[in-house]
């Protein structure tokens, strides 16, 4: 039911109905709320509500040790662990001008490459029930179920890992780690070709998705958007390639881009991102090397110089950075983070006026939003 | 309810007999429905690489009777500012018309209630009453998604009507009546799919519109208007409701064997057993409705009313103008199937090209993305990376 006590905004246009989605709407993907002015089917404005999740978990940064924060990152964008984890990482190893053993860094990739894939996942099983379709769902978290059995058998955990750590690793990857990866490369790339012919060329979800939620370059641009929503409209801006970190500029992939910057591209370039990554996967397992994967730092209680650093690393959402000060204790000043999600967030007005309502549901969902990482 | 039936002149036995065929009818429908949600959670399960419900019985076969034990022992809420009268005669609007219909609906030469004359023009009409409980659900709860729902299902389901009326005359003008039994009798021959396959994909199709079933599922769309009419319903209501769907998911389905695919008319077995093909054909009708909900997502309600009046409706008539040729030239039965399969094939062709479209701008990504490479890969010397825009 509509909320009428909500007046903060207002359109020109006559008011037909207020119509209030979330924060307990099906699709709203967590607790994100849309209030929406239709006109019958149509939408005449809307005003996006957030902070329904909020956790306050940058200030809660600044009250833990540099380690410690680690597990914070885990459940900003819970999709996604392993590249929350990597750029928080990386920042601090930035700051205290460490070297990451070369084994560490193919292990982050590879587990990086994997998150993403297992995070596109979620968004065609979501992007599926968006529009009806409740198959891919199940086909999708049949895959993610299979990588997150290897993600527990590396970290001990299924999300929330903690496995990164500042110069490296917690441990070593599991003996029969390249058993179990072998095992599951083929069924995810067969997980992934399925759910890719089930949804992608249908024709009604063409007509769902093809000419919804257009956004030009221009103004995807403007609006700070960032990984897979920006190269929809045809940009080919990857952090990965355009300021590579880690090792990602050993391996060959390519930036998948749509043209038109609809509903229907993102998931295009989605799909196509999910392959590249499979690429990626296969590279790295073929270079990676042995040998350690901590740094001399060990265990101990770290405490970088003072000073301050900004980061930023390709997340399956887009460009997350993170801006980190360190006054030389061992617990950080001030930790910022530039979540995708968030900038991504901004354009679904830009986007929704003007369309169905039904469209509203699925240029949300084509969005990919995580609410942990919005709200923080 | 039995007063609808038009036999008024009867004696009091004949109202006894009516009564309990009502409440074999109405068992039997039961029966179905319950065989028809375990049905459903099967298939789909196995269409998902998932078993379904296997708990319950051997099979999970007695899961329907714990899901309506369950639906029955739940508490009925009615929310507080909801149109009380309203809120509590939607449901029996829906499920009356459903139950209805049946009473004409032959699934033998004997097994039927009452075999009117006037069978179809019965059903059709009865078909549309049940609309009006939906809207008035939608309109009782005082819920803004239910009206939406409502609203939906009044525009998606009298818009689905009209095919489904002119495709029903068509069938009706190749038999030359509306009883459903003179109907089945007259597909003895050959059935009605092979010299009119037209009129079965549009009746099939706009069925599915009918009782909203996916990919028309728009008045209750989960993931945008949370239910539709039924969002504020609880419980044994709430049931009801679905109680209706699936006896009219049934019913289009048997309409569906009736009309087109000779009813109950099969081979090897005898007078007394052709119930069996009846059922089994019914069922594997269901069994194509429920494969398609498995893979289908759902149509916008603009797309879905613009099918309607684009697609559905013109070429309903289309059926009734060579039906009508057919009939008044007094030609051969394969020239029927042949001007059907020409506006079927037009049809399916129209809706290749749409499906092509997508895939020549795939090659065009293709190709800009391969530019965009390039171009990339010849200013790599440039550290930090550039953006290109389009």
């Amino acid at each position: 039911m509509a909320d009428a006590s909500s007046e903060t905004i207002r359109s020109g246009e006559p008011i037909e109905m207020l119509l209030n989605m979330g924060p307990q709407h099906p699709s709203t993907h967590g607790v994100f709320r849309m209030v929406l002015w239709v006109d019958g089917e149509k939408i005449v404005d809307l005003e996006p509500h957030i902070g329904y999740l909020h956790r306050g978990s940058e200030k809660l940064c600044e009250g833990e040790q540099y380690h410690q924060v680690i597990t914070l990152f885990d459940r900003m964008d819970y999709i996604s662990n392993f590249n929350n984890e990597l750029v928080y990482c990386q920042a601090v190893e930035k700051l205290m001008g460490l070297t990451v053993p070369e084994r560490a860094e193919y292990v982050r990739v590879i587990l990086c490459e994997l998150n993403r894939i297992i995070s596109h996942l979620l968004y065609v099983a979501a992007i599926g029930l968006d529009a009806g379709a409740m198959t891919p769902s199940l086909i999708c978290f049949r895959a993610r179920e299979r990588v997150q059995t290897v993600f527990e058998a590396v970290s001990g955990a299924r999300m929330m890992h903690n496995y990164f750590r500042v110069g490296g690793l917690k441990e070593d990857l599991p003996e029969n780690f390249e058993d179990m990866i072998g095992e599951l490369l083929p069924l995810l790339r067969d997980d992934v070709e399925e759910s890719d012919k089930l949804l992608t060329f249908n024709e009604i979800f063409l007509a769902r998705m093809k000419d919804v939620g257009t956004i030009s370059a221009d103004d995807a641009l403007d609006y700070g958007l960032t990984g897979p929503c920006l190269r929809a409209c045809g940009i080919d801006y990857d952090v990965r390639k355009a300021e590579p970190y880690s090792v990602y500029d050993r391996f060959d992939f390519d930036i998948p881009i749509g043209l038109d910057g609809d509903c229907w591209d993102r998931h295009y370039v989605r799909m196509q991102e999910m392959y590249e990554s499979l690429r990626i996967i296969e590279q790295a397992l073929a270079q990676m090397p042995s040998g350690p994967v901590t740094s001399s730092l060990g265990r101990r209680l770290i405490r970088p110089p003072r000073g301050d650093v900004y980061v930023r690393a390709e997340n399956p959402r887009g460009e997350i950075g993170v801006y980190l000060v360190s006054d030389g204790t061992d617990k950080p000043y001030r930790v910022k983070v530039r979540p995708p999600s968030f900038c991504n967030l901004s354009a679904l007005k830009h986007m929704v006026k003007g369309a169905w309502l039904a469209d509203a549901v699925v240029i949300l969902g084509s969005l990919d939003i995580v609410l942990g990482e919005v709200d923080r | 309810m039995t007063a609808a039936i038009p036999v008024l002149a009867i004696g009091l036995l004949d109202v006894m007999w009516i009564a309990i065929g009502l409440f074999v009818l109405f068992g039997a429908l039961s029966f179905v429905v319950l065989s028809l949600t375990w049905l459903e959670r099967k298939t789909l399960g196995r269409l998902q690489r998932r078993l379904g419900p296997t708990r319950t019985g051997p099979m999970g076969i007695i899961q329907p009777l714990a899901d309506g034990l369950k639906l029955i022992l739940k508490e009925d809420i009615v929310p507080s500012s909801s149109e009380r009268a309203i809120f509590w005669s939607a449901p029996v609007l829906v499920i009356v018309p459903a139950f209805m219909i049946w009473v004409t609906i032959p699934a033998s030469h004997d097994a039927v209630l009452r075999n009117l004359d006037l069978g179809l023009l019965y059903i059709v009409a009865f078909a549309v009453v049940g609309i009006l409980g939906l809207v008035l659900a939608g309109w009782g709860s005082a819920n803004k998604y239910g009206t939406l729902g409502g609203l939906r299902a009044a525009a998606q389901l009298i818009s689905y009507e009209i095919p489904v009326i002119m495709v029903v005359i068509s069938v009706a003008m190749l038999a030359g009546s509306l009883n459903m039994r003179e109907i089945v009798a007259a597909q003895s021959a050959y059935p009605y799919a092979l010299i009119q396959p037209l009129g079965l994909v549009i009746f099939f199709i706009a069925g599915l519109a009918e009782v909203g079933r996916t990919p028309f599922d728009i008045y209750f769309a989960e993931s945008e208007i949370v239910g539709g009419p039924f969002v504020e319903y609880s419980g044994a209501h709430w049931s009801v409701f679905f109680l209706a769907e699936y006896i009219n998911t049934f019913a289009i389905a048997a309409l569906t064997v009736l009309l087109f695919l000779g009813g109950w008319s099969g081979p090897f077995l005898s007078e007394n057993w052709v119930i069996v093909w009846f059922l089994l054909k019914v069922y594997a009708v269901i069994l194509v409705i429920f494969w398609i909900r498995g893979t289908f997502p759902r149509l916008r309600i603009d797309q879905l009313m613009a099918f309607a009046w684009k697609v559905m409706v013109p070429l309903s008539f289309f059926t009734i103008l060579i039906t009508a040729i057919y009939k008044f030239y007094e030609w051969p039965a394969w020239s029927l199937t042949l001007m059907s399969a020409a506006g079927l094939l037009a049809v399916g062709y129209a809706i290749y090209r749409r499906m092509v479209g997508p895939a020549h701008r795939v090659a065009q990504v293709r190709a800009r993305q391969k530019a965009l490479r390039e171009a990339r890969l010849a200013s790599t010397q440039s550290p930090g990376g550039t953006t290109n825009v389009v």
